[in-house]
């Protein structure tokens, strides 16, 4: 690894200023991604703040719903009883992802910005224009590889079939980011400029024209927790996860299911995909289509041809355009019970 | 400045190590003769001189001795216990969090000791393959990996063992379905992976943490 300096900081205060007031400085959390592009030198920061300390790891009830600290350890947020009994889909989705090492280091903010898994952003001798060019420092300016996208005409099986752009068809990775959006949270952060909270939809962005930026975060801002708003869907909810291996595995396609049963009509219904695009998918359209509906094979079938709307495949990607429909409905089975 | 190094205050280590490098390499351009410059750099002494420049005080509990050590910022957990304390039980397979060979407990956890920064660990208590049981005195679960030959190499097996652990204590041990979804991130490329299970549910079947 190269050589950057250390600061733990011990207040929210203190580690906004100390990564606001130097380009290059990045906020450690359980560095289980961040550490890795450090060394792979696809990152290469002049200091890393440690907010290990911070007392952010706090899972509550509050009036509407759950609060999640951002620094809430993965497994203790999939293993937190409030979880499991309100949000069944947020626990399934964290224990689809990674490994328990992994998920014992990894916390809520830090998994909600981490970096895509495709292997040209890791790649320096390879085209990619979401690996920005290296801010400052001895590095400063340099191209950090070559711009371009490799993936576009290259190997790119596990890339997006949505919300593409020419400068990029990285997916994000996460599994967790899928139930946090189907379940309409709510991001809490603190910056240089002050609070505010980011719909979860609007956290995550498309690559357009400026891959390099994941989110919609501004430059020092630090995510302080998580807000999920309760709601009647916990008992018919699911997480199907379609990965090349049985665990430890990215997503070729994820589909994160939640809905609101009286009998076998859906009274209310949310859905969302992982593994298609640069953010989290919601299915809006299909979530409008079934709302009302019978939960047969029939509707199933005509929500997953909504929710395919628009989609396109890259060539070695393409097996998702059918892969993709067929989780739609295997997950709305499994989570109405249907099967 | 105590252990603490409190971001907003001023830095006790102003200058950064390659600023000090640059400095120092100038210096002995300056005043050396080129032969004896190219000796200094050839036996890293400015390196050497720069990372004792840069390491900072880390107090942290290894196998129930506690330890005052000083530690680079990129130094890993992993390097930490390998490289400064021989602690060579731990073995480094992917370093990037993919195989699991590094598992180590941090306060009772199990995490990759790679992507671990050993830094982070102040004021914690770190459990290696070294403080589970002794070469007179075996853990239960390095027992029971012999008994159901749960390695071939034996490369993966110190962090097979360390994550087997915590997959019972952990409760997550009650199936061999189970066992196989939870220790998932332990990568043993000779495949002992059916008598690894069969090692953790006979440990599991006698009860308790362990």
């Amino acid at each position: 690894m190269n050589p950057f300096q250390f600061t733990r900081a011990n207040t929210t205060q203190a580690a906004v200023s100390a990564v606001s007031k130097e380009t290059g400085a990045y906020f450690l959390a359980g560095g289980t991604n961040l550490i890795d592009l450090v060394k792979r030198e696809v990152i290469i920061p002049e200091r890393l703040v440690d907010i290990n300390r911070l007392p952010l790891a706090t899972i509550e009830e509050t009036a509407s719903g759950i609060r999640i600290g951002a620094m809430a350890k993965n497994s203790a947020v999939a293993d937190h009883p409030l979880i499991k009994k309100h949000f069944p889909l947020l626990s399934m989705a964290l224990n689809a992802g990674a490994s328990a090492q992994l998920r014992n280091m990894a916390t809520v903010g830090g998994n909600m910005m981490q970096r895509t898994r495709c292997p040209y952003f890791y790649d320096h001798s390879m085209p990619c224009n979401k690996r920005s060019p290296v801010q400052s420092g001895p590095f400063k300016g340099q191209l950090n590889g070559p711009a371009g996208c490799g993936a576009i005409g290259g190997v790119n099986r596990m890339h997006a079939i949505f919300g593409t752009s020419e400068k990029c068809i990285a997916v994000h990775p996460s599994d967790m980011c899928i139930a946090l959006a189907a379940l309409d949270a709510t991001v809490n952060v603190t910056g240089p400029k002050g609070n505010r909270s980011i719909p979860f939809a609007e956290f995550h962005r498309l690559p357009g024209d400026a891959p390099q930026k994941d989110n919609t975060l501004l430059p020092g801002e630090l995510i302080l927790s998580v807000d999920v708003p309760k709601n009647e869907m916990s008992k018919y909810s699911h997480y199907l996860k379609v990965r090349d291996r049985a665990s430890y595995a990215f997503a070729l396609v994820s589909v994160g299911v939640a809905a609101d049963m009286k009998g076998k009509t859906i009274q209310d219904i949310r859905l969302a995909m992982g593994g298609v695009a640069h953010k989290p998918w919601r299915l809006a359209e299909a979530e409008v289509y079934l709302k009302g509906k019978e939960a047969t094979l029939e509707n199933f079938k005509q929500a997953a041809t909504l929710a395919m709307q628009g989609a396109k495949g890259y060539g070695e990607n393409d097996f998702k355009l059918t892969l993709a429909p067929n989780a739609i409905i295997e997950a709305l089975q499994i989570a109405t019970q249907t099967v | 400045m105590e252990n603490e190094n409190n971001a907003g205050e001023p830095e006790s280590t102003g200058a950064s190590r390659r600023a000090f490098l640059k400095q120092s390499s100038a210096l002995a351009a300056f005043a050396l003769t080129p032969p004896a410059a190219v000796h200094a750099v050839e036996r890293g002494l400015d390196e050497k001189v720069a990372v004792a420049f840069e390491q900072q005080p880390l107090r942290v509990e290894i196998n129930g001795v506690a330890q005052q050590l000083s530690v680079e910022p990129r130094v890993t957990l992993l390097d930490l216990l390998r490289e400064q304390l021989n602690l060579t039980g731990t073995k480094k397979g992917c370093d990037h969090g993919q195989c699991g060979a590094c598992t180590v407990h941090v306060d009772g956890q199990r995490v990759n000791s790679c992507l671990t920064l050993a830094l982070t660990t102040e004021g914690s208590k770190v459990t290696t393959i070294e403080g589970l049981g002794s070469v007179d005195k075996l853990h239960p679960m390095q027992e029971a990996f012999i008994k159901h030959d749960g390695f071939q190499c034996g490369y993966c097996t110190p962090g097979q063992i360390m994550s087997a652990v915590a997959c019972i204590n952990e409760g997550h041990a009650n199936s061999p379905d189970e066992v196989r979804e939870y220790m998932s991130g332990n990568i043993c490329r000779c495949g002992a992976y059916a008598n690894i299970v069969e090692a953790i549910m006979e440990v599991k079947s006698k009860g308790g943490r362990i």
